[in-house]
């Protein structure tokens, strides 16, 4: 076989190897061959990756050998083919000229990995890519409340919504996919980091498959298949809280903020807001005003920005790293910000762009995807 | 270093058994020990007839109790009463000076300079401090202080310790090397044992041999802030300033119970009001803080805390009581609580708000606990178990009067009946669920004995 291939497959795999396993065999890449395939396979019993490669193959077998090591030597061995064989408890490697044999671990001992539950439907590999990185920016990172860590995936028929929260942000974005069967309706908490790491890297074909099972309590697994590609991971048993009651239902007043200008500044004024020390943001008709320090052993700093608003002036306060990760994540070059006081939630959304001369498939996405994400900022209450 | 003799610093003599031979008067002249009396309790103050035995704060109870003949009180401490015993003296002194800086419980620091028309002189200010000491005498109903006089605080401390108990030590301008430079070194705030130890090593016991020392000698030794310090303050270089009023750091509320508490709801609930009072606290102050602490006593009077810091300041109470319940969890009730406190510090003027405080589910199995096992708050607060008396505290019977417990045990309780100003009085016994005995208030030496 290729040697890019196999050491893609492996480093996929490996990635999700658990860098401290609770069982020694967990730290292996299990090897299989069956016909003219490969398989590539690591489990930690939360999640499981398995690739596929196409090899020529003199017969079929399998073998567990350190995952890291592994990984490393496909990625250092030289641009030609590579040749595998078993060798008794050991696995050599040739490739060029440089050989390697490696000590197996006990195959026997390797937990059988979770079978792929059935399929739920089919969605576009860079959309789901977008909106899961879109949305796992606002999950949580502290496992005391394990619903904070996890992205929500609700299926309402053609329709996935996603959302995550880590209490002080909530990220919901939506978008189409094509169910196995019409009128399917599932609700399921996926853990966000392992989500965001899969949909990252399943984008080498045009499609993911998602399966889902979610028959019985807690044992829930989510699937993802790409092409060559797939990993299961475990639900978390957890409530999500009723994100769609903290929507604001009304706007007094909005902006609308030229996207990397706007960042830029924040960037540049949050340099002095230490320890989260809010960003101040005054909203007056045609521009915003942002500082951030004050007290006199703090530095100050204070900039315009040109936008449009509409409402009575307001000022506001933001976590400037809440603030400038929801602008990351809007995607479009200008933003919308809408208000209702100045200690309610703000929300982020894209604004489509006029599809000035081109009325195709682009623009019309555009406008799809500016509405279908939503960034809610609860704000930092200031003193006075 | 002032040119003049006008930091004051005043130090209330074995406080905690002195306010409770005041408030004893059958205890008068024996040796006293307030602490944790039972168990594995530490000494929190010993009077000075028990320091004759050798006994002193930190020493394990049991210790003392070997060290001391029959006799001899263990007390389990009143706080409130010492607590308003400390008001009164700092009341006194604030007629003073406008400048009163109070360190702990039984310290302070005056600014003598701040007064109006002040005689600093050495004469002036000798009279000042036998005034003083008089006037607090009277003011407390005989506890007394030992006052330090000087031109620096760690002059006026020292000079404090000097003359114990009921001492008064002014330290003229110029004399301030003759009176560092005999003292043990530990003498110096900031030279404790380890410290000690290293210097001793190198072959410096006293003060003026501390001084012998060069500048870069110390720094290498205890490195540059530590050993910058102590080089100056063996040389009696101290300008600290007295600070009357510190901006807050921190904002805590704590209390005592009557009896220690080991069930968890119980526990929960105080939690939970003590939050509330410390927000109260914090948002009059428009304030928010990062850190929430848990300060726990133990029934054997060990003292810890637990903190934990957020990513974002809070003045959420039910964020403060549900960091408060896990840090209880962790400190563990084992053996009984006396004394819970909580606190926040790291404090802000801004709040990061919470999207959904009002509609987390709850996942948390005190909560959980809580609302089963809690039948309604008044209830939990106060359960009506069989009453446990610890020595010391101050009781009222219906038809005895005031007085306090002198034991307890085997369901009885004995009761001596006095109180300030009274004479020596009469003990008796009674069952430890008799009705005509409660739990009460300190006596207060001001009024008139009943």
């Amino acid at each position: 076989m290729a040697r890019e291939v196999l050491s893609d497959a492996v480093a996929w795999t490996a990635r999700s190897l658990p860098p401290r396993p609770s069982v020694p065999v967990l730290a292996g890449i299990l090897l299989e061959v069956d016909g003219s395939q490969l398989s590539v396979s690591g489990f930690d019993y939360e999640v499981s990756a398995r690739a596929e490669v196409d090899v020529q193959a003199t017969e079929s077998g399998r073998t567990l050998v350190p995952g890291r090591l592994l990984a490393e030597i496909t990625r250092a061995l030289p641009p030609h083919p590579v040749d595998i064989r078993a060798e008794g408890p050991r696995l050599a490697i040739t490739c060029g000229n440089a050989r390697f044999s490696l000590p197996t671990l006990p195959v026997e001992d390797y937990p059988s990995l979770p079978s792929m539950p059935s399929a739920a439907g089919v969605v576009e590999s860079d959309v789901f890519a977008e909106a899961v990185g879109q949305v796992a920016v606002a999950a949580g990172r502290d496992d005391t409340l394990p619903m904070l860590t996890g992205v929500r995936l609700e299926i309402d028929d053609d329709r996935v919504t996603l959302a995550a929260t880590d209490r002080y942000r909530l990220a919901v974005r939506e978008f189409a996919w094509r169910p196995e069967t019409p009128g399917l309706s599932a609700a399921v908490l996926v853990p966000a980091r392992t989500l965001a790491d899969a949909a990252k890297t399943l984008t080498s074909g045009p499609e993911i498959v998602l399966s889902l099972s979610s028959s019985g309590t807690g044992e829930g697994i989510l699937g993802l298949s790409g092409k060559d590609r797939q990993t299961t991971t475990r639900l978390l048993d957890a409530e999500f809280v009723k994100y769609r009651a903290i929507m604001p239902s009304e706007s007094h007043a909005h902006a609308t903020l030229p996207v990397g200008l706007f960042t830029d500044a924040a960037k540049r004024v949050a340099l002095v807001a230490e320890r989260g020390t809010p960003l101040r943001c005054e909203f007056t008709p045609g521009q915003v005003t942002l500082r951030a320090g004050g007290t006199d052993d703090e530095g100050q700093a204070e900039e315009r920005c040109d936008v449009e608003f509409d409402g009575e002036p307001l000022t506001i306060g933001f976590n400037p790293s809440f603030l400038l990760d929801g602008l990351a994540a809007v995607h479009t070059p200008r933003a919308r910000m809408d208000f209702t006081s100045p200690l309610k939630p703000a929300v982020l959304s894209g604004v489509a762009e006029p599809a000035a001369e081109d009325e195709g498939a682009g623009g019309g996405r555009a406008i799809v995807e500016g509405a279908d994400y939503r960034y809610l900022i609860m704000p930092v209450r200031l003193p006075g | 270093m002032r040119d003049t003799a006008s930091i004051l610093h005043l130090d209330l003599d074995a406080m905690f058994s002195a306010v409770e031979m005041r408030d004893k008067p059958s205890l008068v002249g024996k040796p006293v020990v307030v602490g944790g009396v039972r168990g594995r309790g530490v000494v929190a103050t010993a009077s000075y007839e028990a320091r004759a035995y050798g006994v002193h704060s930190a020493m394990p109870t049991a210790e003392a109790r070997r060290r001391l003949p029959s006799g001899a009180a263990f007390l389990g401490g009143r706080f409130s009463a010492y607590r308003m015993t400390s008001e009164v003296v700092m009341a006194v002194l604030s007629e003073l000076s406008p400048i009163v800086e109070q360190v702990s419980i039984d310290e302070a620091v005056v600014d003598l300079a701040a007064r109006e028309n002040a005689d600093l002189s050495v004469a002036g200010v000798t009279a000042l401090g036998e005034a003083l000491k008089a006037r607090v005498a009277e003011a407390t109903g005989g506890v007394t202080a030992s006052i330090g006089i000087a031109s620096s605080r760690m002059l006026a401390k020292i000079g404090s310790d000097l003359n114990k108990p009921n001492g008064l030590t002014v330290v003229a301008p110029g004399q301030e090397l003759a009176v560092l430079h005999p003292l043990p070194v530990t003498r110096i705030a900031g030279v404790g044992p380890a410290t000690a130890e290293r210097l001793r090593q190198v072959g410096v016991r006293t003060v003026a041999e501390l001084a012998s020392k060069s500048l870069h000698d110390l720094v290498t030794l205890f490195g540059k802030a530590h050993g910058n310090g102590l080089y100056h303050l063996a040389r009696a270089e101290d300008d600290r300033p007295v600070v009357p009023y510190r901006e807050a750091k921190s904002i805590s509320a704590e209390e005592t119970f009557e009896r220690d508490l080991t069930d968890m709801p119980a526990l929960t609930r105080e939690i939970e009001l003590l939050a509330q009072r410390v927000v109260r606290r914090l948002r009059a102050a428009n304030s928010s803080g990062r850190t929430v602490t848990l300060k726990v006593r133990r029934y054997d009077f060990t003292t810890l805390t637990r903190s934990l810091t957020l990513p974002h300041p809070t003045d959420d109470p039910t964020e403060v009581t549900q960091i408060a319940r896990r840090l209880l969890v962790q400190a563990g009730a084992t053996g009984g609580i006396r004394l819970l406190g909580v606190g926040v510090s790291g404090l802000s003027d801004f709040v990061q708000q919470d999207l959904f405080t009002d509609s987390v589910p709850e996942d948390d199995e005190a909560e959980a606990l809580d609302e089963d096992a809690a039948p309604s708050p008044g209830e939990v607060a106060r359960p009506v178990q069989p009453r446990i008396w610890h020595p010391g505290q101050d009781v009222r019977h219906d038809e005895h009067g005031p007085g306090w417990v002198w034991g307890s045990g085997l369901n009885r309780v004995t009761v001596r009946f006095e109180g300030p100003g009274t004479p020596p009085g009469p003990v008796r016994t009674f069952f430890a669920d008799d009705e005509a005995l409660h739990p009460s208030e300190p006596p207060d030496w001001r009024r008139s004995p009943e």
